[in-house]
């Protein structure tokens, strides 16, 4: 069935049988006509942001909150650059969201026009796939393949630019079921090398799990399978910062997350076992630090729906190429077919040494009774929000953002959203944003560092214009600490520039905003202040003074080992030799 | 093109060996790539190689199926196994990207590469550049009473050889294609 329709008729319509309720955007010349379109239709609700890098980090956190893609809608040149910085974000960490860009009209295009820039070229390398759309008659074709390629195989951000003549010009629209694409990656694992993990697995006296984002991405099945999979052999897990939730943090056989900023027991577990089964996950070098000490003494299976991901830094023994629901349903089949064995009385004994390793307590720190230590107010949000039924939690980056990861207990997929790949500070307060409008009546904190928080600030304008009651939980040290910590233990305590002054008066902001302002800085005032902004019914922002210098760990230098951990305070100094500190 | 129709992804074919071997030996593999015929297409691989610093020692481009939008693209690459693996799934990874095929691994394969080449001079120089193109079985395309255009046709170690010979005889100017490249037999 194909009708007669104008350009910006079509993307709308399109966005409607793709199923999307929601779209961020900011408008502008080279968008008029869709944004006419917009204002002519109730189906689809629009929310204004108040920087375009605001709507993509919006539509991410709504995708990974939702599990559905992301869309935002802006304009040629300013808008389509301004988006920049959350493709990219949206690219590392695999995010899916198609980003809907005009352009001047295509006889225009290569003149120099007015907010003309080669979009399709600055965006090619920060998209999974883009398009620059010439006539009318392709658009809805290439706007219903858009979502194809963002959701299929790894997800991904990918953009559509559309130049104005195409969206005031008549062609045929064409539905989501015409589409017609090549694309089409592999889902399901090679059996054979499943049967060589399984096998593998029943022989392991020191396995461990070691998942990622690619779980989360998966959807909610592979969480299930995961959970399944784990409690069914009993063999440990640990996860990566962007696969937080897809295990329990109150499962038993949980240890943590890994990695530079990980837990000493999940590091150690990594260091020192005999099978490492990588599900979804990409070896970062913030999880394998120096990569010939990285996990010698194990045999290595990677599961991942990208060829490109396995081998790429670490050599892998048995790679399956597929995704994780499917592959984790085919090896907990396999596995049950051969009669569910495991070498239980070695990993019980496995489990005896991690429980050693426990017993050091890596997130020990020193309390105070005059400063609120960061951690501490992590530890009294977790204990007065763990219960809440539905609570999403979004980061700034830097030390915060380590601190939440390790405070904080994810027991659900879908309830994190951080910047991991990219680290780009200024994505929380977008994304909680998004998260909020996907999820009216959750709660949803944003854990901030005043930093990071101040690049995004003018979203609270948003927040406040839909009603989003977004809690933006400030960790302010009034320094950018993790640029500190690493002047510190890097650079001969030369803080260069690394502090925040002429800072805001954060309470003054929210009310200028119109939003709650709330200020804390003394630990036994603490419950109370955090119970007045979850009993606030609107978007607050909370000013959280706390300690200036702490540093986060455990911490893995750069360029050391799993094994050569630093744990707290000690001697920090020079610790990272000259090798170590070229690596960021 | 060889009918092997891979999937992306597919682990079960040699250009996608999720297996290779570690060495530091760097090697030179000639890659087919069959990409959809569409703007933008070559700067998606052009700007993979260069994001991600691989080396691009030769690449040509021409549409192969005007039916089927397809072209062909064929890279002559060096690198480690390992790197060349990568380079591999990167490229399968391209969402324009159809097929990937590693010429090297594949399969015995044969490599032609144009060149045309101006030589100048005169006397027993002239002379000998004729004779020698003659043994090439280079053709003369162009000629004025002081210069030949060369051309030649032939694997690129048959082009550089026959370059090296034409330089101290007055080589002046050349133009190449860079290589395209079929696997032997059906
Ligand atoms: C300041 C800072 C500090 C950090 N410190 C740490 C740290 O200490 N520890 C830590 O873990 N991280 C840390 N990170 C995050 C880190 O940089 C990486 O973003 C993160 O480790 C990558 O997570 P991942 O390996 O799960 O990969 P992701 O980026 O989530 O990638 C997912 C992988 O799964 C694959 N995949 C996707 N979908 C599927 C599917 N359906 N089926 C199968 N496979 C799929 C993809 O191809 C990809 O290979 C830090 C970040 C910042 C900003
Ligand atoms: C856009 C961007 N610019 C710079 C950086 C480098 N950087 C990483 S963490 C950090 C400091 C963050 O400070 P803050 O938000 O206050 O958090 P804290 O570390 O103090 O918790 C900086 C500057 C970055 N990640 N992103």
């Amino acid at each position: 069935m194909s009708k007669e329709m104008t350009g910006a008729k079509m993307v709308v319509q399109a966005l409607k049988d793709q199923g999307v309720d929601t779209v961020f955007g900011y408008p502008g010349g080279a968008v008029l006509p869709i944004y006419d379109e917009v204002f002519q239709q109730n189906d689809i609700r629009h929310i204004l942001v108040r920087h375009e890098q605001g709507a993509v980090h919006a539509a991410e956190g709504y995708a990974r909150s939702t599990g559905k893609p992301g869309v935002a809608l802006v304009t040629s040149g300013p808008g389509a650059t301004n988006a920049v910085t959350g493709l990219t974000d949206a690219l590392m960490d695999s995010i899916p969201i198609i980003v809907l860009t005009g352009q001047v009209p295509t006889f225009m295009i290569g003149s120099d026009a007015f907010q003309e820039a080669d979009t399709v070229g600055i965006t090619r390398p920060c998209t999974k796939h883009n398009w620059l759309v010439k006539e009318t008659d392709a658009l809805s074709g290439i706007m219903h393949e858009a979502f194809h390629v963002a959701t299929s195989g790894r997800p991904g951000p990918v953009l559509v630019d559309i130049p104005k003549d195409v969206q005031f010009a008549t062609g045929k629209y064409t539905g989501p079921k015409a589409m017609q694409s090549h694309y089409q990656p592999q889902v399901k694992g090679d059996l054979e090398e499943i049967t060589e993990l399984v096998a593998a697995m029943e022989k392991a006296k020191r396995p461990v799990f070691y998942t990622g984002g690619g779980v989360i991405n998966s959807g909610p099945a592979a969480s299930q399978l995961l959970r399944e999979l784990v409690d069914a052999t009993g063999f440990p897990i640990t996860s990566t910062l962007m696969g937080l939730g897809a295990y329990p943090a109150s499962g038993k056989n949980w240890l943590g997350m890994l990695g530079m900023h990980g837990l000493y027991e999940a590091n150690l577990a990594m260091h020192d076992c005999d099978l490492m089964i990588n599900i979804g996950a990409r070896f970062d070098d913030r999880i394998t630090g120096r990569i010939d000490a990285f996990s010698p003494k194990s045999t290595k299976a990677h599961i991942d729906i990208d060829p490109s991901s396995i081998n790429k830094v670490v050599k892998t023994d048995i790679p399956i190429v597929g995704d994780v629901a499917h592959v984790l349903e085919d090896i907990l089949k396999v596995w049950k077919s051969r009669g569910r064995k495991t070498n239980a009385d070695a990993v019980a004994k496995w489990h005896g040494q991690i429980n050693e390793w426990r017993k050091v307590n890596c997130l020990a720190y020193t309390n105070s009774e005059t400063t609120i230590k960061p951690q501490y107010a992590l530890q009294r949000l977790e204990e007065l929000t763990r219960d809440h039924p539905s609570r999403y939690i979004c980061t700034e980056v830097g030390q915060h953002q380590m601190w939440a990861a390790q405070y904080l207990g994810f027991e659900d997929p879908n309830r994190w959203m951080t910047s991991g790949g990219l680290g780009t500070m200024g994505y929380g307060t977008p994304a909680s944003i998004g998260v909020q409008i996907a999820h009216p009546d959750a709660l949803v904190i944003n854990v901030a560092g005043e930093a990071s928080w101040l690049m995004n600030m003018q979203e609270m304008g948003t927040a406040v214009q839909y009603r989003a009651p977004v809690k933006q939980f400030i960790l302010n040290n009034e320094r950018l600490g993790m640029v500190r910590q690493w002047q510190e233990l890097l650079h001969g305590e030369r803080y260069s520039n690394s502090w925040s002054e002429a800072l805001p008066d954060f309470v003054k902001l929210a009310e200028a905003f119109g939003a709650k302002g709330i200020y804390c800085d003394n630990p036994a005032d603490l419950d109370d202040a955090i119970r007045e902004m979850l009993a606030y019914d609107g978007p607050v922002i909370f000013d959280c003074v706390v300690e200036k210098h702490e540093n986060c760990f455990p911490m893995i230098p750069s360029g050391k080992a799993h094994n050569e951990m630093l744990l707290g305070e000690a001697e920090t100094q020079g610790v990272i030799d000259a090798k170590g500190s070229v690596l960021v | 093109m060889s009918a092997l129709k891979i999937k992306k992804g597919s682990n079960s074919h040699s250009a996608y060996n999720l297996r290779p071997t570690f060495s530091d030996v760097v090697e030179r593999h000639t890659l087919a790539v069959l990409v959809e015929n569409e703007p933008g297409v070559l700067a998606r691989v052009i700007g993979l190689f260069s994001g991600r610093g691989y080396n691009i020692e030769s690449l040509t481009v021409a549409e192969v199926d005007h039916t089927g939008h397809l072209s062909r693209i064929t890279i002559v690459t060096t690198g480690t196994p390992q790197v060349i693996v990568q380079i591999k799934a990167q490229l399968g990874r391209i969402v324009s990207v159809h097929e990937v095929h590693d010429l090297t691994v594949e399969g015995a394969s044969v490599e032609r590469e144009l060149a045309i080449m101006k030589v100048v001079g005169t006397g027993d120089k002239r002379v000998e550049a004729l004779r020698l193109a003659d043994i090439f079985r280079a053709n003369v395309v162009d000629s004025t009473l002081e210069s030949f255009i060369f051309e030649i046709t032939g694997a690129p170690e048959k082009v550089d050889a026959f370059a090296d010979l034409m330089r101290p005889l007055g080589l002046v100017e050349m133009a190449r294609t860079g290589v395209a490249a079929l696997l032997r037999g059906d």
